[in-house]
């Protein structure tokens, strides 16, 4: 067992790519279910908007890479109108498998052979031609960012420059927009929403803007995913996409500003890390191959994950850093 | 004051004993056909004709060979046929190569130019229908080309089967009755699993996204049934591995139910932990169990040892296999069961009032967390059914709930949220849907016409066909 090389790879991961991408997802499934009370099981869709939008423009179409950026944007906003307008109206467990049923049509259609014969989408294989070439043209290192052992690669490095710094935009613009009159709205639809109706406010149109607001702050997370993989793939954005980053928001605590920075670093930090663990204890036989093998070891932390998710919720739903008073988890 | 007058109509003795009785043979009845079909399920498998004889040249040249091998499938055995002219043009659209089929019916044409430079390069090859012999055609006389694109350069063999034409294909009415055939064995399994989630919802509120993992399991227990070491016999009925899988199946989906509430969703309960938060919870169980499932029994696809190719009847230009049929009695006898004890019995009648209104029923008497315990009980070993039952007819694998609990979702919403009828023929709907919307649109894309139903039903009709109209949102 060789402990090094798993905190190493551990501290790496927390602070990769794929954690802020997850940041990003639960940013703004924080704006949705943290301080408006939208319990959307559909990030996913608005990762894949963005991505999909972003390389198809240029794997595709043969456009700019900036202009597919610009409009990834506008499709979230797009794909947000058309979710809200039937769903915003439904109590929280309809919102939840409307979602979560809108989700899965858009992947598997983009996914699907039709869509790919039609728009050379690449149906399960995704767009996979040399996309971000234009983004990675921009990237001011010449090597690989090195930190004693740690280390990471010279595009995932960039990736993570660009990443973090949108990371702590966004956080400002929630922090900003939350302590704003319009936040304390959101807030308020939140905690008591026929309270908020009677005092003149438009709840629908409140709702509508906060699930445009997060879901171009999933879109966000979606180019940082094709950013860094340098691919978008339908599988990548399946329903476990967003329950991830439900996790990651919970974990890190749900209306607060920070809590999804934090919970992202926790919780994909730990998962790679049990990761490593169970692999190099599986391979080295600290833990007998009739118990778990190589294929076994990688599904322990997804088993962990589950759990946890099960046991934040009952005992801390608030997560670390949120406040029970505050954030009172109920429906109905 | 006595238990019994709390019923409005005194009830004859042993009713309640008859309808139990009449439910454990109405779930039996069905499982004696389904042992029926055990012994002629292993020679269904049938022996592909080999195209016996054709032997290709090899050759040292380097080239890429394309090559064929033309018989006459009409005579058995296959007879040569032979000088019939065939083509190979180019991508530039070039004839590049012809040859002629020898005495065994075989041709050969060897692309010329570097092997390496003919990859990823479109070839058509034609074949000269002319001059076939004079009684022989084409099995689909509209294919006489055939477009190639190697990535090795290997022998490439290509074949131009001369048969009698093919039958009309059937109309779309057959097909789409064909279809219904199987959208309707597809609906019943269906609305096993949505009627035990429609039922938890009912009774507690909360929205179980574990309830796939609950049909998964199911699965899986007559898949560890069926592993066990030996086979297991009936004298006189023979080999009922699978059969007894089912019986454990639904058993212990049961007590999987059961353990399912009573260790986690009613301590929870107690607690006061809100529905959100439940729902949350449930997420994580889902995440959790599945992973658990791929743990204990891998990635790959599983099948049982028995009914996994059965002969099919035809009725008329249907085709219907004796197991679906069996499938289709097993659904609707623990349907029908169900629905029985539902309507007649006591806790049936107690199920639907905590299902209409949990508060005043518990002012009434009615004893909720045992209704609950129950209804977590029928449902595991609905949905358990509903899984192995799957695994039967199509096989699975650590996802097979996962994958359809979505639409389980969209047949509970369709129908009402909450209601029992309702639930059931949410599924028919949907599942007679899935199935036969791949008329029109293609086969991959079947579910999310039903998950496009789903929401346009939230727009228009939010209660579902059978719920009672309320404030939703």
């Amino acid at each position: 067992m060789d402990f090094g090389s798993i905190l190493t790879f551990t501290i790496e991961q927390a602070f990769g790519p794929l954690a802020i991408v997850y940041c990003l997802a639960a940013i703004g499934l924080n704006v949705h279910f943290g301080y408006t009370g939208l319990l959307n099981f559909g990030q996913a869709a608005f990762m894949a908007v963005g991505g999909y939008t972003m390389a198809s423009f240029v794997a595709v179409f043969g456009l700019s890479l900036w202009l597919g950026l610009a409009v990834g944007v506008l499709m979230a906003v797009v794909l947000a109108l058309l979710l809200g307008i039937p769903t915003l109206r439904l109590r929280a467990d309809y919102l939840a498998i409307v979602t979560i049923a809108a989700a899965e049509i858009i992947r598997q259609t983009l996914g699907s052979v039709t869509f790919d014969r039609k728009f050379d989408f690449g149906g399960q294989d995704g767009l996979q031609s040399n996309f971000v070439a234009d983004f990675r043209a921009l990237n001011p290192l010449d090597g690989p960012i090195s930190i004693g052992p740690i280390s990471w690669r010279v595009n995932d490095a960039w990736v993570m420059i660009v990443g973090w710094a949108l990371v702590a935009i966004c956080c400002v613009v929630v922090w900003l927009l939350m302590r704003s009159p319009w936040g304390r709205v959101l807030k308020a639809i939140r905690e008591d929403e026929d309270a908020v109706r009677s005092l003149g406010k438009n709840v629908y149109a409140y709702k509508m803007q906060a699930l445009i607001v997060g879901g171009i702050f999933g879109a966000f997370a979606g180019f940082i995913y094709g950013f860094y993989k340098n691919a978008v793939i339908p599988t990548d954005y399946a329903t476990d996409t967003t329950f991830y980053a439900f996790t990651v928001l919970l974990v890190g605590g749900a209306a607060r500003v920070l809590g999804p920075v934090v919970g992202a670093v926790i919780v994909w930090g730990l998962l790679s890390g049990l990761g490593a663990f169970f692999t190099q204890a599986a391979r080295n036989d600290v833990i007998p191959n009739w118990l778990m093998n190589d294929q076994q070891a990688s599904l322990m932390r997804f088993i962990i994950l589950g759990l946890a998710l099960m046991l934040i919720m009952i005992f801390r739903p608030q997560g670390i850093f949120g406040d029970r008073k505050e954030l009172a988890i109920d429906g109905r | 004051m006595s238990s019994s007058t709390a019923s409005p109509t005194p009830r004859p003795p042993g009713r309640r004993g008859i309808v139990l009785g009449a439910l454990v043979a109405l779930l039996l009845a069905p499982l004696l056909a389904l042992i029926a079909l055990g012994a002629p399920s292993a020679s269904a498998a049938t022996a592909g004709a080999a195209p016996a004889g054709c032997q290709f040249p090899t050759s040292d040249d380097g080239a890429i060979h394309i090559q064929g091998c033309l018989r006459d499938q009409r005579t058995s055995p296959p007879t040569p046929v032979p000088d019939v002219k065939v083509s190979v043009t180019g991508p530039d659209g070039a004839v590049i190569g012809d040859a002629v089929t020898d005495a065994n019916g075989i041709f050969d044409v060897a692309l010329p130019g570097d092997p390496l430079s003919n990859l990823n390069k479109d070839f058509t090859i034609k074949i000269d229908t002319d001059t076939l012999p004079e009684n022989a055609a084409l099995r689909d006389p509209s294919q006489v080309e055939l477009k190639v694109n190697f990535n090795t350069t290997n022998n490439y063999t290509v074949t131009f089967p001369i048969d009698e034409p093919l039958p009309d294909p059937p109309g779309k009415f057959i097909e789409g009755l064909q279809l219904l055939v199987g959208g309707i064995v597809f609906a019943l399994l269906l609305a096993m699993a949505s009627l035990g989630l429609s039922m938890i919802f009912g009774t507690t509120g909360l929205t179980n996204f574990a309830h796939g993992e609950m049909i998964t399991f199911g699965a899986l227990v007559g898949l560890w049934v069926d592993q066990l070491p030996g086979k297991i016999s009936l004298p006189g009925i023979g080999n009922v591995t699978v059969i007894v899988g089912v019986l454990a199946a639904f058993v212990v989906g049961g007590i999987f139910g059961y353990v399912n509430d009573r260790a986690l969703w009613r301590p929870l309960r107690h607690r006061g932990t809100g529905l959100i938060a439940m729902m949350i919870v449930s997420i994580g169980l889902s995440i959790f169990l599945r992973s658990v499932f791929q743990y204990l029994v891998g990635g790959n696809n599983k099948s049982y040892s028995q009914y996994s190719s059965v002969e099919p009847w035809s009725i008329g230009q249907i085709l219907i296999t004796p197991r679906d049929v069996a499938v289709v009695l097993v659904a609707l006898a623990a349907l029908i069961g169900v629905s029985l004890l539902l309507q007649y019995t006591r806790l049936g009648k107690a199920t639907r009032a905590v299902a209409d209104n949990p508060a005043l029923a518990a002012s009434s008497g009615i004893n909720v967390e045992r209704v609950i315990a129950a209804v977590w009980t029928v449902g595991g070993a609905l949905a358990a059914l509903s899984g192995v039952l799957l695994g039967i007819t199509q096989g699975f694998n650590f996802q097979l709930g996962f994958k359809i609990l979505l639409l389980v979702f969209a047949a509970t919403v369709l129908g009402g949220l909450g209601t029992i009828w309702g639930a059931m023929l949410g599924a028919l709907v949907i599942g007679a849907f899935v199935e036969v919307s791949t008329l029109w649109i293609p086969s991959e894309l079947k579910y999310v016409g039903a998950l496009v139903i789903l929401i346009l039903v939230l727009l228009v009709r939010p209660q579902g066909l059978l719920g009672r109209a309320q404030r939703i949102g």
